[in-house]
């Protein structure tokens, strides 16, 4: 009897391959047709650019005590669209005389500043996250031309969360006596700030915004790759009535920001970057009483257990490396998968991976949008050139890539061994190292294997299990069962040599304030 | 009967010992050339040594409820008022100072044991947060220990500043190596005396004594160290030290002229914040 029912099966089956092979001959000839809707179809999508219709003047000063002022050195640096290389606008190149002039803007602006009730500060920084608000297309498409990122993500992550930084940290400003229960606070005085050109005007609003509502005064240098949007927002805080001063922006490269970390009336450095500058300047500063604020590197560990919902994991890992390029301090870009499920996991997320559109940062379906820069294009592929010279298995996603401007398809690497240079070093690009484990204390080792500890992500529908894992990371910010989530009541911040204080929320406040 | 006197010993990884190198030097009670005992000069392996021992018992700490922290702390407590006079007797004959002062000195001292055993359960709330985030997610901050602690002690002794700069990194879960104050190095014994019997996990707090000036290179490059509690007058070595700092971003908290707050826990945690979402 068992026998019998085997052919039978058999039969069932070869009957159905050959009804699908039918199927497919028939589909191939309907596509020569018409526009008939057929399963398995490529859609190909429409360009939908947004519109650019924005004034980007031609040439910026400095923006010092209120007024945009020529560089004493009247030296200008260009400012190019990394998706076409052309040039949007020439800033000027800070040099220490400048720097100068803006810490001595901020400093005379301080005592009145901080003096001014919290309720009234408060309101100034209301003011301007509605304006921000306002203007928020505006800013969202020069933040995508000048930086190369999805339109969508400028859209709908980076200039919200602006306008929530500032109007969050406005509500703070009557309000610090409650951030250390039973504790007096007072601001420090003048702060330098020096951002990078990943997430421009976001770096720039959760600096700002915390130290002005704590009463001090800053002088802000944005990267000299993406000036456009902070000096945008200096003139938001013109229009908002801030006072002369409290806000100053100098624009330029390395030279600019170390006059600034040198500067001897500068009280605090808040610095975004790379972990090696943040070395430079801790080293520098060190030898000073200068308050410091880190934000450093990372190489994140994304760990999906087998108990993970899989084609959730698999959207949180292509969020956690792809999103903005991979230029993302905190990107998980060491996934961790229990072994167990390695092959469906690399089937699943190659297939979801052939889906990324790599493209236009101006076309609104675009998911990976321009590299930052000509200089980070090349640093990706050396390493990726490196990493394949290590070993393991490597793939990229087969798409065709825009003829100008710097692009790179997402890729990743299998198997690599944990010392490799994909496995430990930050490439702040869409490349994802890969590798296996077995066991939760497995997964916790091998994420804290890492200089770094700035974040972390978990997959895995047990609850008990997520905790577990959480409380055993050694890092700033977990992710469990997301990635990539950023709030301003959200506190964001590294151990380890990925920097020390935070920046958001209750914590964000501290790093710009003396406990009484 | 003759008088049975004690051997000034360092106290690291649980255990009394003698520097490695051998080394000792005559200490003299304050203003005087008395010779109040030889004590141990540490070496670099010395230090070195206690790194070990404070790295591997920091997980033994932190994973301690923290309702058992409390009790511990607690017991120090307990530990240091039945040496009361051993400690009066001590600072009177070290430092110099008088029956009154020294008295005042450990009685605050055994306050501060209580002040801030009462913190490691309780710190947590008041300075951690459930963040309202915009969206459905259930995001919370945590305090969460920093690691390893090097604890360079000032120059002018104060048993309750010291035992306040020693709290305040032990409340967050961090094990702590403290280069005791060259005014009084012979404490480092009888101070230990007080923790090894107290129930804490050996390597948690670790005592030497020794120059500055020799170890503090050793200090602010060493990468299983975590954080500097800089408690020492010399702006000098501080700058040296914390510009040397950087190879593994060690935290280097400077001095405070305060005490018994709970801002100085603050220094010596890390804040770690979890994102959930929330939704069917």
């Amino acid at each position: 009897m068992t026998k019998k029912k085997t052919t039978k099966k058999k039969t069932k089956v070869k009957a159905k391959a050959t009804k699908s092979k039918a199927t497919k001959k028939t589909a191939k000839k309907t596509k020569a047709k018409a526009h008939k809707i057929k399963p398995g179809m490529v859609f190909e999508y429409d360009p939908a650019p947004e519109g650019v219709k924005v004034e980007i003047a031609a040439k910026y000063g400095h923006f010092i005590n209120g007024e945009f002022v020529n560089p004493k050195s009247g030296k200008y640096m260009e400012t190019l669209n990394p998706a076409t290389g052309e040039v949007l606008a020439k800033i000027a190149v800070g040099n220490a005389a400048d720097v100068d002039t803006a810490v001595k803007s901020a400093r005379a602006a301080f005592e009145k500043w901080s003096n001014l009730t919290g309720a009234e500060r408060g309101k100034y920084l209301f003011r301007i996250a509605r304006l921000i608000q306002e203007r928020s297309r505006e800013l969202a498409v020069i933040e995508t031309m000048d930086g190369g990122k999805p339109i969508k993500e400028a859209r709908d992550v980076d200039i919200p969360l602006v306008a929530q930084h500032f109007f969050y940290n406005a509500g703070w400003a009557d309000k610090l006596d409650y951030v250390v229960p039973g504790k007096e606070v007072k601001p420090l005085g003048v702060c330098g700030q020096i951002i990078p050109w990943n997430f421009p005007l976001l770096m720039a609003a959760w600096k700002i915004a915390p130290a002005l509502a704590t009463g001090n005064t800053v002088v802000l240098k944005p990267a000299e790759q993406t000036s456009l949007t902070a000096l945008r927002l200096a003139e938001i805080c013109k229009e908002a009535g801030l006072p002369d001063g409290v806000v100053n922006i100098i624009t330029g490269a390395g030279e600019t920001g170390a006059a600034l970390v040198d500067h001897k009336d500068v009280n605090k450095i808040a610095f975004t970057g790379s972990t090696d500058i943040g070395k430079l300047i801790a080293k520098n500063a060190g030898k000073t009483h200068k308050k410091l604020t880190m934000e450093l590197g990372g190489k994140s560990a994304n760990i999906i257990f087998a108990d993970a919902a899989i084609d959730q994991a698999i959207e949180g890992v292509v969020n956690g490396i792809y999103f903005n390029q991979g230029h993302v301090c905190c990107a998980g870009s060491r996934v961790l998968v229990e072994e167990s499920i390695k092959d469906v996991f690399i089937k699943k997320l190659q297939r979801r991976m052939k889906q990324i559109r790599v493209g236009n940062p101006l076309d609104k379906n675009t998911d990976l949008g321009a590299i930052n820069s000509k200089e980070q294009l090349v640093k990706i592929k050396e390493l990726v050139a490196k990493g394949k010279k290590e070993g393991g298995e490597f793939w990229q996603a087969d798409c065709t890539l825009p003829k100008k401007g710097n692009f790179c398809a997402p890729c990743y690497f299998v198997d690599q061994s944990a010392s490799s240079t994909i496995s430990r070093v930050e490439v702040f690009g869409p490349v994802l190292s890969i590798s296996t484990f077995r066991t939760p204390e497995e997964a916790i080792a091998k994420a804290n294997d890492t200089n770094y500890g700035l974040a972390a992500g978990i997959w895995s529908e047990k609850g008990s299990k997520v905790h577990k894992v959480a409380g055993g990371l050694r890092a700033g910010v977990i992710w469990a069962n997301t990635y990539n989530k950023f709030d301003a009541t959200s506190p964001f911040g590294g151990y380890k040599e990925s920097g020390y204080g935070r920046e958001g929320g209750k914590h964000g406040l501290l790093p710009y304030l003396e406990v009484k | 009967m003759l008088e049975v006197l004690k051997t000034v010993k360092m106290y690291s990884g649980g255990a009394f010992i003698r520097s490695e190198s051998g080394r000792t030097y005559p200490f003299f009670a304050k203003g005087t050339d008395k010779e109040y005992a030889r004590v141990c000069q540490a070496s670099r392996k010395d230090f070195r040594n206690s790194i070990v021992a404070a790295k591997e018992a920091v997980s033994k700490w932190a994973s301690k409820t923290a309702y058992n922290r409390s009790q511990i702390l607690y017991r120090m407590a307990e530990m240091m008022q039945g040496k009361y006079d051993e400690f009066e007797d001590l600072l009177e004959d070290t430092i110099g100072v008088s029956e009154d002062e020294a008295e005042a000195q450990v009685e605050a001292a055994i306050d501060t044991f209580v002040y801030y055993a009462g913190w490691c359960d309780k710190y947590q709330q008041a300075m951690g947060a459930v963040n309202p985030v915009a969206a459905p997610y259930h995001n919370f901050t945590t305090p969460e220990h920093m690691g390893v602690v090097v604890l360079v002690d000032s120059d002018k002794f104060s048993l309750p500043k010291l035992i306040d700069n020693i709290c305040t990194i032990l409340v967050g879960g961090n094990s702590v190596v403290a280069l005791v104050s060259k005014e009084c190095p012979a404490i480092v014994t009888t101070l230990g005396e007080v923790f090894a019997t107290s129930d804490l996990p050996a390597g948690v707090v670790n005592l030497l004594s020794g120059d500055l000036d020799e170890l503090k290179d050793h200090v602010s490059t060493h990468m299983e160290v975590n954080a500097i509690s800089f408690q020492n007058e010399n702006e000098e070595t501080y700058f040296d030290m914390r510009s040397a700092s950087i190879d593994n971003m060690k935290r280097i908290i400077p001095f405070k002229d305060k005490s018994k707050s709970l801002d100085l826990i603050l220094d010596f945690v890390e804040q770690k914040t979890v994102w959930h979402p929330i939704g069917y």
